[in-house]
């Protein structure tokens, strides 16, 4: 799995080796919640903005 | 066998379940609810994203951060007949604070007063009743968010202001709770079916104790009391799998504050011991009738 970047900032994210598509990480630099949106190819996007309604 | 997973996205309760699943040799079926479309009109044959159709599903866990989402999804699932846990019944009385404080004054459970009211001459009159500090909630919500302690009158004419001003229209639905004197914790307790499986302590020096707003998690002992009082409230609102806080009232002893149908609880398994995803788990299995 190669090492992609945050899409914020440019820095390195390490991907754990059993990350699952539509997982959250946060990016290590930057702090940017980021989202797996797929893992071959692995690629990350920001993660959608906290919502209203968002919550337990 | 099918279970799916309705999901925002995946979080680390959320991968704690899947791993849970898998325990039992089940791989459940991931269900983004930002793909999901419905024809209404239709019925459970229609496809989900994966591929299956929704009749497929012997259960659906309801995991969605979002409570709108998550709240139609399973309206339309159990308008189909389709097992989900919990039911858009608890999930619609959890999701709203005035329907909970209903259901749980229905069977008699200990419970801070709470009081509503809908436009901003009567919500400072509903605070006036309840007295200084009270606590004024959105119905609707969660992590603790635009909870206000309002100390006295000209906090509340400010509070009411902004929100008449600011917020939508659910903003303008008051529900006004006395504050509760809790000793610098609250507790939440996690029922899972008809047992309280485990409880921890949140202990913060904000009056808010959330552990999204920095709550500090211990393990409680689950007391015959307490495991009984929760079992009570989860059955007012419809049962499942469910987070109940409670306040230590130092005059009226343990009372239940608000009950969470999604609850996360990443942070509870350490102190408890309790594997609170393969409990989740065994249960929504059992509710599917692969275990007996």
């Amino acid at each position: 799995m190669s090492q992609p970047v945050c899409p914020e900032c440019g820095g390195a994210v390490n991907v754990p080796a059993d990350a699952l598509q539509n997982e959250l990480l946060p990016c290590p630099d930057c702090g940017t919640e980021l989202e797996i949106i797929s893992l071959n190819p692995l690629a990350l996007e920001r993660a959608p903005e906290v919502e209203e309604d968002w919550g337990e | 066998m099918r279970v799916g997973l309705l999901v925002t996205h995946l979080r680390a309760e959320e991968k704690l379940l899947i791993e849970a699943f898998q325990a039992h040799n089940l791989q459940p079926d991931i269900l983004l609810d930002r793909q999901i479309t419905f024809d209404l009109t239709a019925g459970p044959e229609q496809r989900t994203p994966s591929g299956a159709a929704w009749s497929d599903y012997d259960v659906v866990l309801e995991r969605c951060v979002s409570t709108s989402r998550g709240l139609y999804l399973l309206a339309v699932l159990n308008a189909w007949g389709i097992r989900t846990i919990n039911s858009h019944t608890a999930a619609v009385t959890c999701a709203d604070k005035l329907l909970t404080t209903l259901a749980l004054a229905s069977a008699g459970i200990p419970q801070p007063s709470a009081r509503a009211a809908f436009d901003a001459e009567s919500a400072l009159e509903i605070i006036e009743q309840t007295g200084y500090p009270a606590v004024l909630k959105p119905v609707t919500g969660s992590w603790g968010r635009l909870l206000a302690r309002i100390n006295d009158r000209d906090s509340a004419e400010a509070v009411i202001e902004h929100r008449q001003t600011l917020g939508g229209y659910q903003h303008h639905i008051y529900y006004a709770q006395p504050y509760v004197n809790k000793p610098g914790r609250d507790i939440r307790a996690f029922v899972v079916g008809d047992e309280t499986i485990c409880a921890i302590y949140r202990t913060s020096p904000h009056w808010i104790t959330n552990t999204a707003r920095g709550g500090q998690a211990a393990n409680c002992p689950v007391t015959p009391e307490m495991d009984a009082l929760c079992r009570r409230a989860a059955a007012a609102v419809g049962g499942g799998v469910l987070a109940l806080d409670l306040f230590e009232d130092p005059e009226r002893g343990l009372l239940v504050n608000e009950i969470n149908h999604t609850m996360e609880f990443r942070n509870s398994s350490a102190p408890t011991g309790v594997d609170i995803a393969a409990r989740v788990a065994d249960y929504a299995l059992r509710q599917a009738e692969v275990i007996v």
